[in-house]
């Protein structure tokens, strides 16, 4: 953390949450669409408790961003009554669920970033984000060590379960580099103290998963090209869209409903 | 692999599951200690593929509310059981020797309740 102190700009700040909520929260959705589809009962639960975490971290997150915007907008508001040109999360979490190791391995290469990010914001000059990152990082402790051991066992596993592992690693890789590239948002938050430069995390990671990805027998693709545009909210994939008319289905047909 | 047979998710390639029931996770035992210190206790079973992910299952399954502090797992196979049908011999001898409960002592007032 820098030394020097320069408070941001609300702005910024608002921006820097709603992206560490917008990935919660979309990461958390996209995971409950697993609930009562999972390949087994057991998996099942576990993801529906991952999904829950996520949410209850996006809860945080938004709800602390929409206090700093300070427009009258809580999580419930931010979450529901935003469209896809809003949002801010990485372009990995939004990706479909795909098959069984597909979803897995989103979820690794997420959850050893969120870690590491949760970790260092631990260390944040504010006070309430490393509160939340606390918090947080006890769940996701738990979700980084789960998704870990899985896709070890699917991708070290049959010849089957190695292909579709190999498969997700392939296709979702291209989604990593947008968390270690840093813009003006970040620039601010490394300022101010609050939050890590995007890229002094990318050594930890790499070592990490290179060696999940040792044991598990998969290999890394070659080309660290990373698509971008989902923090910055720029330039979303198609699949998010979808996704909110899902997630958002309720408050869009019955405008303020409540329980 | 509670249910072999489950639906693939949307858009995934389906798995043939002729032998499925052949490759089944074996069965846990899963006992949890609860937050006030007493022994663990039998809560259920599950599937899992070994030890360390019956753990985590567990965990998943028989923890979201605060149920434990600590998580024994053991695969069922491995739990030796007596037999129901023993139960005459095994049991029914106790019936008759009540002085194998301490019930023929005078306890002291100063003891209080035991």
């Amino acid at each position: 953390m820098s030394t020097a102190i320069i408070d941001p700009n609300k702005g910024d700040l608002f921006e820097f949450l709603c992206r560490m909520g917008d990935n919660t929260l979309v990461l958390g959705h996209r995971v409950s669409e697993w609930c009562g589809h999972a390949p087994v009962l057991e998996e099942d639960i576990a993801l529906a408790n991952t999904a829950l975490d996520l949410i209850g971290q996006t809860t945080l997150w938004l709800d602390l961003a929409g206090k700093v915007e300070d427009a009258g907008r809580d999580a419930d508001r931010l979450a529901f009554h935003r469209d896809v040109w809003d949002f801010r999360n990485l372009l990995l979490v939004e990706q479909p669920n795909g098959d069984f190791g597909q979803t897995i391995m989103r979820q690794f290469l997420f959850d050893a970033w969120h870690l590491s990010q949760l970790t260092a914001l631990m260390e944040s000059s504010d006070a309430q984000i490393a509160a939340i990152a606390e918090k947080s990082s006890k769940e996701v402790t738990y979700h980084l060590e789960r998704a870990t051991d899985t896709v070890i066992g699917l991708g070290d596993g049959t010849e089957e379960s190695h292909r579709r592992m190999q498969n997700a690693l392939d296709l979702l890789w291209p989604y990593v580099g947008e968390m270690f590239v840093a813009d003006a948002v970040d620039e601010a938050m490394v300022a101010a103290g609050i939050a890590p430069d995007p890229a002094s995390l990318r050594a930890a990671y790499d070592t990490l998963v290179n060696d999940v990805f040792t044991v598990a027998t998969l290999t890394r693709p070659e080309s660290d090209f990373g698509h971008r545009g989902g923090k910055s909210g720029k330039r979303h994939s198609e699949h998010l869209g979808h996704m909110l008319t899902q997630m958002q289905w309720l408050q869009r047909a019955y405008p303020d409903a409540t329980w | 692999m509670s249910s072999p047979e489950a639906k693939p998710y949307p858009g995934t390639q389906a798995v043939d599951h002729g032998k499925a029931r052949a490759d089944e996770w074996p069965l846990f035992e899963i006992f949890i200690r609860g937050q006030h210190g007493l022994s663990h206790r039998h809560v259920g079973s599950l599937h899992a593929a070994d030890a360390e992910m019956a753990i985590k299952n567990a965990r998943d399954v028989y923890t979201r509310r605060n149920e434990g502090v600590s998580i024994w797992v053991v695969e069922a196979a491995h739990i030796a059981a007596s037999s129901p049908e023993e139960k005459g011999p095994l049991y029914e001898p106790a019936n008759d020797k009540v002085y194998r409960h301490p019930t023929f002592f005078d306890i002291p007032d100063e003891v209080g309740a035991m």
